[in-house]
This record gives structure tokens, sequence and C-alpha cells, in this order.
């Protein structure tokens, strides 16, 4: 098990015109690179080695990694949390904010924090409802919803001040994103809805799983249609499906996940379970393949549920990274193995 | 209730024509109202708009209603209070993803948009709620704010 030392806080990266933040995924999406993010499967404990460990694998084939905010509703360790860690060993992070726990006073403050330990992404999200975790009998919170919170920190950004109109001395510098699932209904109101997040601030887009690729390009033509694909950098959702049971079991409890039937039959025909988590390991290598063809996809985002080591697998033998070098972490000394 | 929530927002065109016509007559009927006063007024008038939306859409009072820019589909009815469009737990089939058993409220704001005159006034992006105005009318709201004082009031 490798071992990372921790470092002074991320130093940024210099400042370049018309950029929001000084971090790594902003510069590689306006250099017109396909970008790669990653999520980070948050641990149940207390341990950092616990996040480096996953941070690690990551870390070479991604721009960003994306520290979840209990996604799916269910405790784990916090985005905030990880991010700390992350930004200390030098990898570029994305915070997920969920509106699901916390009112405007905590996030507003949290994005401060957050901004001044170098992250320098933020994922605005509304967050699953509390039914769908292990945590049901909690408080759900919902203050703001996704595009209120991006009006807010957008606000804090540009305008220097809180939603009370109190100004902030140093404003967070952060590059702005949010969530789109083109496969939930209302389908139809889905391409304008994302318009909307557009105007509300967000400047990337990191979609729900795409399974059904003739669904999502019917999407992806209303969106160019509407000339979004130049106001926004859209990042198409893909993962590792393990098997037809791991399939079906996401699409009937995991909330806005769509998996089309043929994907399922795929999986079932491979056979043997080792047979199936390969055809899904060549499956999601496929749509990432057939994703970046579509006109207006400028990256991949991988969510691979406790799969984090096969990632870096996916993302090589897809080809996206053209033999570019992706680096979530800044220099190699910065994340180093440490002598045990 | 909630089958005549769902019957509002089949009427939602009839609803909007309705609006228009009542803000209208209570925009006309501001100088009066406010000679009588409508901090005076706001306890009647919250309690008579609380039981007439209450019956038709389920308002909850949120303070701030926007019930023309979301098809007559009351958006306090979400889960998640959203505001400005629909999460991305939707069921396939339209349901919501908390409450299985309820329509989400966003798959019929979409719909009653659609039959409305002005339904594009769904894409309006919605500030962050005002909490401090749940309970309070928003009819007195929109009087108070479209409503100009007259020179003469003292």
């Amino acid at each position: 098990m490798s071992r990372v030392r921790w470092a002074d806080p991320a130093d940024p990266l210099p400042d370049l015109p018309g950029h929001s933040s000084r971090g790594r995924l902003e510069r590689v999406l306006r250099s017109g690179r396909f970008a790669v993010t990653a999520e980070l499967n948050p641990p149940d404990s207390a341990d950092p080695q616990d996040v480096y460990d996953r941070a690690i694998v990551l870390a070479e084939v991604c721009d960003a990694i994306n520290a979840t905010d209990a996604s799916g509703a269910n405790t784990h360790m916090s985005s905030i949390g990880i991010c700390a860690l992350l930004t200390r060993a030098g990898y570029a992070c994305i915070l997920q904010i969920s509106c699901r726990d916390r009112n405007r006073i905590a996030i507003q403050g949290d994005v401060l924090g957050a901004a001044a330990m170098g992250v320098a992404n933020v994922l605005c999200l509304t967050g699953d409802g509390v039914q769908a975790g292990d945590q049901p009998g909690a408080r759900p919170v919902f203050d703001l919803d996704s595009l209120s919170l991006l009006q807010t920190i957008r606000t804090m950004r540009d305008e220097r001040r809180f939603l009370s109109g109190r100004a902030i001395t140093t404003p967070p510098r952060v590059f702005l994103g949010a969530a789109a699932n083109p496969f939930a209904p209302p389908l139809d109101f889905r391409p304008l809805h994302l318009a909307k997040k557009v105007a509300a601030g967000a400047q990337f887009i990191q979609t729900q799983y795409c399974f059904d690729l003739p669904l999502f390009e019917r999407f992806m033509a209303r969106v160019r249609d509407q000339g979004l694909h130049e106001r926004c950098f859209i990042l198409a959702g893909v993962g590792p499906l393990v098997s037809a049971r791991a399939a079906r079991w996401m699409r009937a409890h995991v909330p806005g996940v769509h998996v089309p039937d043929e994907v399922i039959a795929r999986l079932e025909k491979a056979g043997s379970p080792k047979a199936m988590r390969e055809e899904g390991k060549r499956l999601c290598i496929e749509l990432i393949q057939r994703l970046r063809e579509i006109e207006g996809v400028k990256g991949v985002h991988v969510m691979a549920y406790r799969q984090e080591e096969l990632v870096s697998e996916i993302i090589q033998s897809s080809g996206v990274l053209a033999g570019r070098r992706a680096r979530a972490s800044r220099t190699s000394p910065r994340a180093v193995e440490a002598r045990p | 209730m909630y089958a005549v929530r769902l019957w509002s927002v089949r009427r939602a065109r009839f609803w909007e024509a309705f609006y228009r016509r009542f803000e209208r007559a209570g925009l006309a009927a501001a100088p009066l109202l406010r000679r009588i006063g409508l901090d005076r007024l706001e306890r009647p008038t919250a309690a008579l708009e609380r039981g007439v939306k209450g019956l038709l859409f389920d308002c909850r009072m949120c303070g701030a209603c926007i019930l023309s820019h979301t098809g007559m589909s009351c958006p306090m009815n979400c889960p998640k209070q959203m505001r400005n469009g629909p999460c991305g737990g939707v069921r396939p089939d339209g349901h919501c993803e908390v409450r299985p058993e309820m329509r989400c409220v966003w798959v019929q704001a979409w719909e009653g948009s659609r039959r409305m005159a002005e339904g594009q006034r769904i894409l309006e992006l919605q500030p962050p709620l005002d909490r401090t105005r749940e309970g309070s009318s928003s009819w007195l709201r929109v009087l108070r704010e479209k409503a100009p004082v007259s020179p003469r009031a003292p």
C-alpha cells in the first residue's frame, strides 16, 4: 500500500485571462482538450490513507477528482474533508455540494473554506432524497436548489458578496459545475433546464450515466440547437457495470439512473461473473469512444462505484487522452510515496 | 387535495387568465386597500389565500408565489422544494423520486406551462426563497410591489 506525504495547501496555478479558476480542469477544457474526471468513492472511515489509496489510482488518468457529498444520501466521509486531504497532497478536485444536508449559511461558508484550501471546482447538486440512503429518518434541508446554489456561488465569486449582500474581501475563484440528467422525465424540458443551469452560472456539466446513446444524442441535438454546447463544457457520465444483477439493482435503487434492457441483455449473454465484468468494461470503453464523437461532448466523467482500479484501464484503452498525460496531481513530488 | 391539484394543472390556461384578471382588479383596488392599510389586511388576506389556493393548488404559503411560472403546479409540493425545475431523480413513469405515489411536481409544471399563454415563464430563474415570508400573503406582496403608492397617501 502506498503512502502519501502531506504537503502544503495546494498552491494554485498562475492566473490566466478569462479563466474563473486557477484549476487544471478549466485549463484543459478551455484549451480544447478532451477532459476526464472521475469520482472518488468516499470511505467509511477516518483514515486519510483510504482517500489517498483511491486518489492515487485515479489521478494518473483524470484531470480532476470528484469528491462526492453523501451521494445516494448515504453517510460517508464528507466532500469537504476529502477535498481538504486531496488539496494537501496536491490533487485537483471537484467539491460536490448537495442542497440536501446544509442550508445557505453553511454552504457559503464551505465554499470560502474550500477555495481557501485550493479547491478550484465546485459541482452544484440538489442531492438525492434522504429516503434513498441509509438514514431515511434524517431531516432533509433543501434550503436552496441546484440552480439557486449556482446563482449563490456565482454571486460570491463575481460580485464579491454573500447572498445577504455582505462583502467578501477575497472571492472564491471556482469553476462552477452542475449535473444534468437527459434520461429522466420530462424529457423535452431537460435541454431547456440545462439552459437554465447555464444561465444560473454553470460552466461545466457532468451528466448522469449515459447508457442510452440514441436518447443522449437527441438531447445533445437540442442542446446544440440552443448553442449551449458553446456556452458550457459537457462531460458525459460513464461507468463500468459489473454484472447484469448490479445493473438491475442500480436501475431500481439509484435515483435517476436509466439502464436500457439491451445493455442488461448484453451483460447477461456474457455468462460467467468474470466474463460479465469484462463485458461491462468493454461496454464502457465503447460508450466513451462513441460519446466522444458527439458534437458538444467535451469530456467524460467516470463513475466507477467501488472499482477505482478499473478507471485507469478503461481510460487508457478508450484512447481519449490521445497521448496526452492527464494527471489530477500537480507534479509528482507533491504526492509521492513516502517511506513507511 | 391531490386530485384537485392535478385538475387545476389541467386547467392551467384558465387559471392563468383568471389570475391575470384578478391581479388587475387587485391593482385597481390598490388605493382603497392601501387606505384600509395593507398591514391590517395581512392576516385576513393570508387566511383567504391559504384557503383558496390551498384547495386548488395544495398551496404551502411560501409567500413568494410563482404558480404562473410553474404551469400552476405549486413547486413547494416537491419534497425537495425545487423552484427552478425537476431534479434528476424523476422516475421513468413521471412520478416523484421521494414519494413514488405522487406525480412529479415539475412534470406537472412542464405540462401546465405548455397549456399557458405565457408558458415560457417556466424558463425564468428563481432566486433563493426568503423563508421569512413563509405564511404571508403573496397577493399583498404583488400589490406592494406593483401598485405605486399614491402621492396623497399618508
